[in-house]
């Protein structure tokens, strides 16, 4: 259901506040979200001061410094730092992305850092990601073929294999997953961007002979139809992917089916 | 409390195995809406000021007559294909959902019968 209100224990407060370091020039502020759910406390948003001199260049960097050299229990997830893992996946500035990847230049003014949204906050910028990692599983992310395997691999042409482009180089950040409104509202029957463009890469696959079954899995008012084409997905992803065509294209083939 | 796993409640009930059907008369209908509105709101504007009887009698006009009702029919099931995806997006609860549902669905039935009933007499009165 839409929420207008949030729960009581869910109102952010004013957090503390850690000094300037002594001697820096270039200072930003970063606004961060801190939640413990052990402390029993509501959630607060604590101000830092990181000295953009003796700091990489993106916001993983300060965030690892904060870490580092302010507040040892800010928890975050960070694996990779180069945009390949997608573990570092926030809500920056408003937007979902990874913070290894997007430089702390690009913001203007305070750097507001938020997990991403919608989903029940484990701790601080950690989200539970259970239900999207659940709703993954679901769509049987694995080659499935009744023809018994050859000597050696599965062969594509050229021409199959480019299908898959913009497709495999999805790293289920799930900063789409969590921009999306549809999601957000109806999240435990909708499977979301991410799930679907994941499906869809399995059944644009000319190796898969399980098209069938798969489209039949997705034919759902809830688990695909519920994609009203708000694009969200698209204009968040950190990898330049276009979840909401993939989407488009599920709901074409199933339409083509029926024609 | 839940301690059902998180595929279990991901698979939940299972897929439905239809809801193309909905996502594409939706699109049959928003398309066969584009010549129908133009047509109505070019019909709207040449009938500015008639009198009863001019308006009467144009719409004793089979063709007049035809694409009115066809323009009602299409129109309200558009209407009720449109507002059923905001109810199953915003209204949650099974019984909320379900009771929402049968309103609109009566309204709009109601609404297109009176539509094509108030066509048909209008026209048949001479």
């Amino acid at each position: 259901m839409v929420e207008f209100n949030l729960p009581a224990n869910s109102r952010i407060r004013e957090g503390k506040t850690h000094p300037i370091p002594a001697g820096a020039k270039r200072v930003r502020r970063f606004r961060i979200y801190r939640y413990d759910p052990e402390s029993g406390e509501n959630p607060r948003l604590d101000t830092f001061h990181v000295d953009l001199d003796s700091c990489g260049p993106m916001v993983l960097d300060a965030l690892i410094k904060i870490k580092n050299e302010m507040d040892s229990s800010l928890t975050f997830r960070r694996s990779c730092r180069e945009g390949v893992c997608g573990s570092c996946a926030f809500n920056i500035d408003g937007v979902n992305t990874l913070a290894c990847t997007k430089p702390i230049e690009d913001i203007k003014g305070d750097v507001k850092i938020y997990p991403l949204p919608h989903m029940p906050v484990i701790k601080d910028l950690v989200p539970d990601l259970s239900v999207p990692y659940a709703q993954y599983r679901l769509i049987q992310p694995w080659l499935q073929a009744d023809t018994p395997p050859p000597a050696g691999e599965r062969l594509q042409s050229p021409e199959e294999r480019e299908k898959l482009d913009g497709l495999w180089e999805c790293i289920l950040c799930f900063c789409c997953q969590t921009s999306c409104p549809s999601y957000w509202w109806n999240g435990d029957r909708y499977l979301g961007p991410a799930v679907l463009l994941q499906a869809y890469r399995w059944i644009a696959d000319s190796r898969d002979e399980a098209t069938g079954d798969r489209l039949d899995q997705l034919n759902d008012p809830y688990r695909v139809f519920r994609c009203h084409t708000i694009m969200n997905c698209t204009s968040t992803c950190p990898k330049h992917l276009n979840p909401g065509k993939a989407v488009a294209e599920i709901k074409s083939l199933l339409a083509q089916r029926t024609l | 409390m839940e301690l059902r796993s998180s595929l279990g409640r991901a698979r939940g009930l299972g897929s439905a195995k239809e809801g193309v059907g909905h996502w594409w008369a939706q699109r049959v209908t928003a398309i066969a809406l584009v010549p129908l509105a133009i047509w109505f709101v070019c019909a709207a504007i040449s009938l500015l000021g008639a009198d009863y009887s001019t308006f009467q009698a144009w719409i004793s006009e089979f063709g007049n007559a035809l694409l009115m009702i066809l323009t009602a029919l299409v129109l309200f099931y558009h209407a009720h294909l449109g507002m059923q995806v905001v109810i199953e997006d915003y209204v949650h609860g099974e019984a909320a959902r379900i009771a929402t549902l049968l309103i609109v669905k009566f309204v709009l039935a109601a609404l297109a019968a009176s539509c094509v009933l108030a066509v048909i007499l209008v026209a048949l009165r001479s």
